[in-house]
């Protein structure tokens, strides 16, 4: 009989509380137990940075924590990001209709950062929290900030632009 | 990709650590930071029954700059080495070679003790560990034993940490007065595994004239090498190392794998140790007291 354990955490403000296989990898518990499904899982080894979330502020491979491990830790994943930043994280709609955005997100729109999206998610959560320590990145820190995700659509170009464009709209109060 | 099942277990104290790694003996695994680990069980390279998760050992958890040296716990994860300011005054090359370690997301995880005892041949605090001559502290329930560097690596992905074992310190001596360090390396990939690495520390003598100069080697042979170089150094800064590197390199044992024939391999090496070499001699005539 397989091992089953009580994991008690906090996913974007809320308690969480789900009894998992103690194999169960955190970036599982987020997908399968708890449909989240904006983080995605790419190689599942660490290399490809999609699975990244902030755990307790910091970004972590998802992949590479067990959920037990996890237990008692604040997870922030993508979907979380709008109400990092927003005094209204429930989000009253914006004039166009669209569900408020997180300005690195609102970076990625304008910039045209992302084609197919897969691997998005992990650079959100990846700069959010670069940005908050690095509020304002030269063009080459920009570049090294993203160098442990990996994209296969944009060349990364856009992705730059991105980071620089996300640190002006940070340092402006929305 | 999933670890295959294992009984999970989660001491707060370090003493409970060791009574249940005792208990679980050879089929049981630590966990630290997982950021090797977890690819290993993924992949299932590895299927332990037991994981003994080190993460609530607060105790462990620290990084103590002293005049002697730096002092790591198991439980500092790399980010917090690298930017301990008093860790990286007393031994730079601390400093230097996290910085190579990947991304900054795995060592938010990964722990600097975990990256010893796992001995990894392209893990560069192996070279760290083995040119500083540098020691790893190994606990069990019944004693605890000091490692030096040059027994700590026995293989490739084997230290002389044993069953029922943790590694709970690892410590780095302090650089020597008038001394200067550097880690340079070649990899394919940002961030990646390198294909050759190369630890350098260099220390004058009161007249200026180099008084030793030494290099460690990554992912050139199945454990890492030092080698002294002191007599093949220049006169002067500036002078070449391309002696000390010829010197170097008769001392690798390099073989060919997937990522580098044992020749390229050799050039890589042969120039990222004069290039290393060159740093150091650079940063120790800067050195200041």
């Amino acid at each position: 009989m397989e091992q089953r354990l009580e994991v008690s955490l906090t996913v974007n403000g809320a308690a969480q509380r789900v009894t998992v296989p103690s194999r169960r990898l955190l970036s599982d518990l987020l997908r399968h137990d708890l449909r989240l499904t904006g983080t995605h899982v790419g190689c599942e080894h660490g290399v490809c940075g999609a699975c990244t979330v902030l755990l307790d502020g910091r970004p972590v491979r998802s992949c590479l924590i067990l959920a037990a491990t996890a237990d008692g830790s604040e997870v922030t994943t993508v979907e979380g990001l709008p109400g990092l930043h927003s005094s209204d994280p429930d989000g009253t709609q914006d004039a166009t209709g669209s569900p408020p955005m997180h300005p690195v997100q609102q970076a990625f729109r304008e910039c045209h950062a992302l084609q197919c999206g897969f691997c998005t998610p992990g650079f959100l959560t990846t700069i959010t929290a670069y940005l908050a320590e690095h509020p304002h990145p030269t063009a080459e820190e920009a570049r090294e900030a993203v160098a442990g995700n990996l994209c296969r659509c944009t060349g990364y170009q856009n992705i730059v632009a991105a980071v620089l464009r996300a640190a002006e709209l940070v340092r402006v109060p929305q | 990709m999933k670890p295959s099942p294992f009984t999970y277990h989660r001491p707060t104290t370090v003493d409970d650590a060791l009574l249940t790694l005792a208990q679980v003996g050879a089929h049981g695994k630590v966990l630290a930071g997982g950021q090797s680990l977890l690819p290993i069980l993924s992949m299932r390279l590895a299927a332990p029954e037991h994981l003994v998760d080190v993460n609530r050992l607060a105790e462990l958890d620290y990084v103590r700059a002293e005049p002697d040296g730096v002092r790591v716990g198991a439980l500092a994860r790399h980010a917090t080495v690298e930017r301990d300011g008093p860790a990286a005054a007393v031994q730079p090359l601390l400093r230097q070679g996290l910085a190579l370690v990947a991304h900054p997301t795995i060592r938010n995880r990964g722990t600097t003790v975990g990256s010893l005892a796992h001995a990894d041949p392209s893990g560069e605090l192996t070279a760290v560990l083995a040119l500083t001559g540098g020691r790893v502290t190994v606990a069990s329930s019944t004693r605890r034993r000091d490692v030096p560097a040059s027994e700590f690596f026995l293989g490739p992905l084997e230290s002389a940490v044993r069953p029922g074992e943790l590694a709970v310190e690892a410590f780095f001596p302090a650089l020597p007065p008038r001394s200067g360090t550097a880690f340079v390396e070649v990899s394919r990939r940002h961030g990646d595994y390198a294909v050759a690495g190369v630890a350098a520390i260099v220390t004058l003598g009161t007249d200026g004239s180099v008084s030793s100069a030494r290099t460690a080697y990554i992912s050139c042979s199945p454990v890492p090498v030092v080698v002294d170089v002191t007599t093949s150094a220049p006169a002067a800064p500036g002078g070449s190392w391309d002696g000390a590197a010829d010197l170097a390199l008769t001392r690798l044992d390099l073989e060919d794998d997937i990522h580098a024939t044992a020749s390229y391999r050799g050039h890589l090496a042969r120039v990222l140790t004069a290039r290393a070499l060159d740093q150091a001699h650079a940063a120790a005539t800067g050195w200041e007291a």
